[in-house]
């Protein structure tokens, strides 16, 4: 990673706490569910509840840790990102996820295979989502015949595959 | 029966031509995907996981173990021609490689890296052979407590003990550890964090895990860098052939990578990364051209890459003789074989002995098979560093998809895809390293059983944990691995950790 913001240096680091944040909810949440569990600790003394609500108390003290270093050290700056190849990634997993059994996986694979194109600079979507379709096909060709993987079919896998 | 008969017999399964052609097959992929950039050893066996799910266990596993060894191989030639590591534990080899391909001499250091990785994945692969008996022989005497601390070690040495920060690799490790709680638990068959959510009551995925965190959360952080344009792939000048004075440079390297690469991968104590590492050190220190090193010196290739093949074959020490994954690696390994149903341990060698020792025959046979698809057909891998990044991950990501999709087609499996993708991108980011993840995902519930179990024997009582000198032993030196290197940066001497330093392998 290069290209710190030497602006950023010093202030408190906001990210540590957004961080700290997370792992104090996700922290919570263990303990909850694991008090939620009713007690069963037989012979051992410890069940299956006590696990979760040990993880839980140790992202607590990370969290804890990490508002401490946030408020001692600063931030140190991320190089500035680039939000739209993210949403174009996001957007074709997102995609795919809801078309893939309406549609079946070629269709819905190629507009995740041209949204990554997008993302990383490819636009042109009447070559990118062809090809992206064709190459799906194909896998799904290899994978579902071949390979015996049970991928969702669509009207363009029945048409060539049968089925 | 000794090993030697074993290793016979098991060449009598690997020697099948099915099984070669399982073999073949599987290094090919592994080299092909090892290659492109950006793709490590851990995300190739990911990616290449569904590949396997259709055929039987011992032909999948040896294309499996193919996989990983051509994977290894894979990532040298990336390094070295294109200064992209491939795998972090190339990233040694690309300070000197690359320097020898900007100097053209980028032939003779793929062939150094390529003929080292083969002595010592052949040495490394005898080495367990000879190894792994006598470990199981050991691993019977063990008990539920000293696996448990067997697995706090591993669990300090994969987060704490290396990287710039204890508290971030920590901070990973728990992650991992709190999602491997969601599910049934093994021993109660309670059902935890599931949420009413069905999906959810088999657990979490490793491979939906680890191929999201590595190719999901890879793809997003390179996009998101924006258009910084691809790095500039070195053309391999004149011939791949080493001279005299390459040859009596590069053997005592090999040698000397492979004696350091092997116990390091055999012990949990860290991955190839540290290993190649280390050797780099080791060869910078006994060099006679010490004024080459950082301009292109065929010792800092030969050595590491001897020692993070060497560490491979190592870390498939504990995986198959106590069923301990240590790397990121490993731990998608053990979940290839849970998926077959097979829980490698002591108990395997006794019941599959031919699946065993078929696959560690099938090792050394594809490490010949790799010598010969990475030298004279090097041009050909070469080619695939050409191919325009958006095509490239477009196909990573379809291929992501693919193996999930294999897995269990359903939207809940998908939306995790997303999710830890995200995460993997953001952990990325801010410098969280992704291994601790994986294995705290895959080795949390087993220590969780493990400790419970300890206890159920000893009727609750806590000092059985320590009450055996190994168990004591082990437990104290993942508490020294804890705290001594805080108290190194805390003192200044940080900069050696943060080298050492590596997010997968």
């Amino acid at each position: 990673m290069s290209g710190y913001d030497p602006a950023t240096g010093r202030r408190p680091d906001r990210a540590a706490f957004i961080i700290a944040a997370l792992l104090a909810g996700m922290g919570a949440l263990l303990i909850w569910q694991g008090h939620a569990i009713p007690e069963k600790g037989g012979y051992a003394g410890i069940g299956s509840g006590d696990a979760p609500v040990f993880i839980g108390i140790c992202l607590w003290l990370l969290a804890m840790g990490h508002v401490w270093k946030g408020l001692r050290h600063g931030g140190v700056g991320v190089p500035r990102q680039q939000p739209v190849p993210v949403l174009f990634i996001t957007g074709g997993l997102a995609i795919q996820l809801i078309l893939l059994h309406p549609l079946g996986f070629s269709i819905a694979s190629g507009i995740l295979f041209a949204c990554t194109a997008g993302a990383f600079g490819k636009r042109n979507f009447a070559i990118s989502l062809p090809v992206g379709i064709v190459f799906a096909l194909a896998v799904y060709g290899v994978f579902d015949k071949l390979l015996k993987l049970n991928l969702p079919a669509g009207l363009p896998e029945n048409l060539i595959f049968g089925g | 029966m000794t090993t030697f008969d074993f290793l016979l017999q098991g060449f009598a399964t690997a020697l099948h031509p099915m099984i070669l052609l399982y073999a073949l097959i599987g290094v090919t992929l592994g080299t092909a995907v090892g290659v492109l950039p950006g793709i490590g050893p851990a995300l190739t066996v990911a990616l290449l996981l569904p590949v396997t799910y259709g055929l039987d266990p011992a032909g999948s596993l040896i294309m499996f173990a193919g996989i990983y060894y051509g994977g290894m191989y894979g990532g040298s030639t990336t390094s070295i021609l294109l200064n992209t590591p491939g795998e972090s534990a190339s990233i040694v080899t690309a300070l000197e490689g690359n320097k020898m391909a900007r100097a053209g001499r980028g032939g003779p250091a793929l062939a150094t890296a390529a003929i080292g990785s083969f002595v010592a994945g052949l040495l490394a692969t005898l080495a367990l052979a000879f190894l792994a008996p006598h470990i199981v022989k050991l691993a019977l005497v063990f008990g539920p407590r000293e696996y448990f601390a067997l697995m706090m070690l591993a669990f300090v040495t994969v987060s704490a003990a290396f990287g710039d920060s204890t508290m971030k690799g920590l901070t990973s490790l728990f992650v991992g550890l709190a999602l491997a709680v969601v599910g049934i638990d093994g021993l109660t068959g309670q059902a935890r964090l599931s949420f009413g959510v069905p999906q959810l009551l088999d657990g979490i995925e490793v491979t939906t895990l680890a191929v999201a965190m590595f190719a999901v959360g890879e793809a997003l952080f390179v996009a998101a860098q924006g258009a910084a344009g691809q790095e500039k792939v070195h053309a391999i000048k004149g011939s791949v052939a080493m001279t005299r004075a390459d040859w009596s440079r590069s053997w005592k390297p090999w040698l000397r990578g492979t004696a350091i690469g092997f116990p390091i991968g055999a012990m949990p104590a860290g991955g190839a990364d540290i290993a190649s590492f280390l050797s780099y050190g080791t060869e910078k220190r006994m060099t006679k051209y010490p004024e080459e090193f950082g301009h292109g010196a065929i010792e800092g290739v030969a050595g590491p890459e001897a020692a993070n093949n060497a560490a491979a074959a190592g870390t498939l020490v504990p995986l198959l003789t106590l069923g301990l994954p240590t790397t990121a690696t490993a731990a998608i390994m053990l979940a290839g074989f849970q998926q077959f149903g097979l829980q490698p341990g002591p108990l395997l060698f006794a019941t599959s002995p031919q699946l065993v020792w078929g696959l560690i025959a099938s090792l050394l046979i594809a490490n010949v098979m790799l010598l010969v698809l990475n030298l004279p057909l090097i041009r050909l891998w070469v080619k695939l560093l050409m191919i325009p990044r958006p095509w490239l991950y477009a196909g990573i990501l379809l291929f992501a998809t693919l193996g999930t999709i294999g897995l269990n087609p359903s939207p809940v499996e998908l939306s995790m895809l997303l999710l830890f993708g995200v995460m993997g991108y953001l952990m990325r980011l801010f410098g969280y390293p992704i291994a601790p993840v994986v294995v705290g995902l895959i080795l949390g519930p087993m220590a969780e059983q493990q400790l419970r179990r300890a206890l159920s024997i000893a009727q609750g009582d806590w000092t059985t944990l320590v009450s055996t000198p190994l168990a004591a032993g082990l437990l104290i030196v993942a508490f020294l691995a804890l705290v001594v290197p805080p108290v190194m940066r805390w003192r200044g001497k940080g900069a050696v950790l943060a080298q050492i330093a590596g997010d997968e392998d």
